[in-house]
C-alpha cells in the first residue's frame, strides 16, 4: 500500500512542483507573491480541455497519432496561458511597483476574482468532463497499479523541471533572470533590462502552470472552476516548504507535498486531506520560515 | 498619441483579446465593443488623476464634513435609524446584513487599516462567534444569547491570541497567508466535526434574542439591535485610533523599525490588535447567527473574507467611516444590480484591479495619508 500511496503522490506532487516554481521564480525577482497565479493553473487546465474537445472536429491523422496531438495542446495551452501571465504582470503588477505592499496583494485577489468568473461565465459553474482521450488501462508492478498516463505526467513534469532548469543556467535570458533575483538595481546598470526579465519570469512560470493544469485536467477527467483556489494554495505551501525564491527548492517541496498528502489521506483521514498542506505551511512558516532548502532568511517582508 | 503608442496599443489590445478568445464561443462579437470601453475608462481615469482637481475636490470634501463632524453624525444617525420605518422587510433584511458587515470591516479596520496587517482569512473569527452561539443556544441549549454574545467574542479572540502569538512574529504577505489558512483550516473543521457544528448542514433552529418581556423579533426591531452594536462598535474603534495604542498601530503601520526605536512594543501591539479586531468579528458572528437562525460552513467562505477586505480597501484604508461607507456600498448597491447578478463578480474583481491602481487610497482615503499623498503631488509638481 506504502508504495501505492507513493506513487499517487508523485503524480499530484509533480504538478504541485511545476505551479511552485511559478510562485518561486516571481518571487525571486520581484519579492512578490503572485496571487493570481493559482488562476493561471486554472484556465490553462480549461485551456487544455478545450483544445481537447476539439478533437473530434480535427483531420483523422490527429486521432491517429494522439501523442503528438497531445503534444500540441501542451504547447497551445501553456502558449496563451504564458500571455495570460505577461497581461497579468503587465496590467495588475507593473503600475504598482513602488506602491506599498499591500496593494499589488490586493489587485492580484481582484485579478484572481475576474478570472474565476470569467471562466465560470463563459464555461458553466459545473464541473466539465475531460473526453477521454488516453487509455485507462492500468498495469500493475510489484503490487503497485498505474496507468500510462501516471507515468506520461510524471516523466513530463520532470522533464519540464529540466527544461526550466536549462533555461535558467544556459540561456542568456535565464542568467539575467538570476541577475535581477539577485540585485535588481544591479542588473539593471549592468544593461540588462529589468522590465523584460520580469515579463519573461511571469510568462514561464504561467508556462509551468498551464502544463500542470492540462494533466490534472487530463489525470483526474474532471475540472472546475475553483480549482485555482486550492491548487495554488497547494503549490504555495510546496513553494514555501522549500524555500520560496529556491528553484530546486519548489521542486522538491512540491513532490514531498504530494507525497505527504496522499500519505494522510491514505493513512489518517482522507476528509482532512486539505487540511494536512495547510497546516504544514503554518509550521513551516512560523519554524523554519527560510524552508527547507532556504538559506536563512534575510528579510522576511 | 505617437504612431508608435497606437501600434503598441493595438498589439497591447490585440493580444488581451487572443487570449480570452477560447472561451468566448459564439460571445465573440461582443470582444471589441469590451475593450474598447476598457480602454476608453483607463484612457479617462489617468486623464483624472493627472488633473489634481478631482483630489483637490475630495480634499474640499472631506474638510468640510470634518468641520462639521457633529452634525453630520447626527445626521447619519437620525437617518439609520428612521429608515425601517420607510422601507420594506426585504430592505430592512439587506440593511441589516449590511449593518453586521460593517461591524466585521470596522474590525477589520483594526488591523488592516491601522496596524498595517493584512489579514486574508478574517471570516474565520467571524465562523467561530457564529458557531460558539450556535453551539451554545441551540445545539446544547447550554446558555440564552446574552451570555452567548459575549462568550462569542471572546471564543473568536482566544483564537486570535492562540494563532496571533506565533503568526504575528511574521510580517506581510506570509502573514497573510498563515491567516488565510488559518481560514480554511476553521472552514474545513467546521465541515467535518459533526458532533459538535453539525458537518456541511450546520446549526437549525438558533432563537432571536429575548430580554425579559421582549423579543427581538420583527426584522426592525434587529435592525437596531445591529444598528446599536454597530454604533458601539465604531465609537469603540474611533476612540482607540486616537488613543495611545492607536497610535503606536499607526505609527507601526507607517514605521516598523523607527516605532521599535521609540521603544514601541511593535509584537504585543500587533497582538491586541489583532485580538481585538477578532474579538469584534466574533461578536459580528453571534449577531449573524441569531439573525439567519440557522449557519453553516458554507457562509464563511474565503470569498466573504475577500469581500470584507474589499469594503475596507474601497472604503480607503485606515478609515473608520470609510469600512462602514465600503461595507453599504458593497451590500446595498448590488441589490439594485440584480439583473445583472451573473457579471457583478466579475465587474467585482476588475473594479478591485483598478482601484489599486488608479486610487490606492479608496474613496475617503484615511486623511492622514491623504493629505500626505496631496503634499508629495504638490512637491513633485513644484
Amino acid at each position: 500500500m506504502f508504495l501505492q500511496h507513493l506513487l499517487n503522490g508523485i503524480t499530484i506532487g509533480g504538478s504541485y512542483a511545476l505551479i511552485a516554481l511559478g510562485y518561486t521564480l516571481v518571487y525571486g525577482v520581484l519579492k512578490l507573491i503572485n496571487f493570481a497565479h493559482g488562476e493561471i493553473y486554472m484556465i490553462g487546465a480549461y485551456l487544455g480541455f478545450i483544445l481537447v474537445s476539439l478533437l473530434p472536429a480535427l483531420p483523422p491523422f490527429f486521432q491517429g497519432h494522439l501523442l503528438f496531438f497531445l503534444l500540441i495542446v501542451f504547447l497551445v495551452a501553456a502558449g496563451l496561458c504564458a500571455l495570460y501571465g505577461f497581461y497579468l504582470e503587465k496590467v495588475c503588477y507593473r503600475p504598482l511597483r513602488q506602491a506599498p505592499k499591500l496593494t499589488p496583494l490586493i489587485s492580484a485577489l481582484g485579478a484572481s476574482i475576474f478570472f474565476q468568473n470569467f471562466v465560470m461565465l463563459t464555461m458553466g459553474a459545473k464541473d466539465r468532463i475531460f473526453p477521454q482521450t488516453v487509455g485507462m488501462t492500468t498495469y500493475t508492478v510489484a503490487g503497485v497499479t498505474g496507468t500510462p498516463l501516471q507515468l506520461a505526467i510524471i516523466l513530463s513534469s520532470v522533464f519540464l523541471m529540466a527544461l526550466l532548469w536549462w533555461f535558467i543556467n544556459r540561456t542568456r535570458l535565464g542568467v539575467a533572470i538570476k541577475a535581477t533575483s539577485t540585485d535588481p538595481l544591479m542588473a539593471s546598470l549592468l544593461g540588462i533590462n529589468v522590465d523584460t526579465v520580469i515579463s519573461v519570469t511571469f510568462m514561464a512560470g504561467s508556462f509551468l502552470a498551464a502544463c500542470a493544469g492540462v494533466m490534472i485536467g487530463l489525470y483526474y477527467g474532471t475540472i472546475n472552476f475553483t480549482l485555482g483556489y486550492l491548487g495554488g494554495i497547494k503549490a504555495f505551501t510546496a513553494a514555501v516548504l522549500g524555500g520560496i525564491g529556491n528553484v530546486p527548492g519548489a521542486m522538491v517541496g512540491g513532490f514531498l507535498l504530494g507525497i505527504i498528502e496522499a500519505l494522510g489521506a491514505g493513512y489518517f483521514s482522507a476528509e482532512y486531506k486539505d487540511v494536512y498542506a495547510f497546516f504544514i505551511l503554518i509550521a513551516v512558516l512560523v519554524l523554519r520560515p527560510a524552508g527547507l532548502l532556504g538559506k536563512g532568511v534575510h528579510e522576511r517582508a | 498619441m505617437s504612431g508608435r503608442r497606437l501600434t503598441h496599443d493595438l498589439f497591447f489590445y490585440l493580444g488581451m483579446l487572443l487570449i480570452f478568445l477560447p472561451f468566448m464561443g459564439g460571445k465573440v462579437a461582443y470582444l471589441p465593443v469590451v475593450f474598447a470601453a476598457v480602454w476608453g475608462l483607463g484612457r479617462f481615469v489617468r486623464f483624472a488623476g493627472e488633473n489634481r482637481g478631482i483630489v483637490r475636490f475630495r480634499e474640499g470634501v472631506v474638510t468640510a464634513v470634518a468641520e462639521r463632524q457633529r452634525l453630520a453624525i447626527a445626521l447619519i444617525l437620525a437617518v439609520a435609524v428612521g429608515l425601517p420605518f420607510v422601507s420594506s422587510n426585504y430592505l430592512i433584511e439587506v440593511l441589516t446584513s449590511a449593518l453586521l458587515y460593517a461591524i466585521l470591516a470596522s474590525a477589520l479596520n483594526i488591523t488592516v487599516g491601522l496596524t498595517g496587517v493584512l489579514v486574508l482569512g478574517f471570516i474565520g473569527f467571524y465562523a467561530v462567534g457564529a458557531y460558539t452561539t450556535g453551539i451554545l443556544t441551540a445545539k446544547f441549549a447550554l446558555c440564552n444569547f446574552w451570555v452567548a454574545l459575549p462568550l462569542s467574542g471572546l471564543a473568536a479572540m482566544l483564537c486570535g491570541i492562540l494563532l496571533g502569538i506565533p503568526a504575528l512574529r511574521l510580517k506581510g504577505d506570509y502573514l497573510a497567508v498563515v491567516t488565510l489558512g488559518f481560514g480554511e483550516i476553521v472552514r474545513i473543521f467546521l465541515t467535518n466535526l459533526d458532533r459538535l457544528t453539525g458537518g456541511p448542514n450546520g446549526i437549525l433552529g438558533i432563537k432571536r434574542p429575548s430580554l425579559g418581556p421582549f423579543t427581538i423579533d420583527q426584522p426592525r426591531e434587529f435592525y437596531w439591535f445591529a444598528l446599536a452594536v454597530l454604533a458601539l462598535v465604531v465609537l469603540a474603534v474611533a476612540r482607540l485610533v486616537n488613543s495611545r495604542y492607536g497610535r503606536a498601530w499607526i505609527a507601526i503601520r507607517e514605521n516598523e523599525m523607527a516605532a521599535a526605536a521609540l521603544g514601541i512594543d511593535v509584537f504585543r501591539k500587533h497582538l491586541l490588535s489583532f485580538s481585538l479586531s477578532a474579538f469584534f468579528a466574533g461578536i459580528a458572528g453571534s449577531l449573524f447567527a441569531v439573525k439567519q437562525g440557522f449557519i453553516s460552513p458554507d457562509s464563511f467562505t474565503f470569498y466573504e473574507s475577500v469581500l470584507v477586505l474589499c469594503m475596507v480597501v474601497l472604503g480607503g484604508i485606515g478609515n473608520v467611516t470609510g469600512a462602514v461607507t465600503g461595507a453599504f456600498l458593497l451590500i446595498v448597491l448590488p441589490e439594485f444590480l440584480r439583473e445583472f447578478a451573473m457579471y457583478r463578480m466579475l465587474v467585482f474583481g476588475a473594479v478591485m484591479v483598478a482601484f489599486m491602481v488608479f486610487r490606492p487610497h479608496g474613496l475617503l482615503g484615511s486623511r492622514l495619508i491623504a493629505r500626505e499623498a496631496v503634499d508629495r503631488e504638490d512637491a513633485g509638481a513644484a
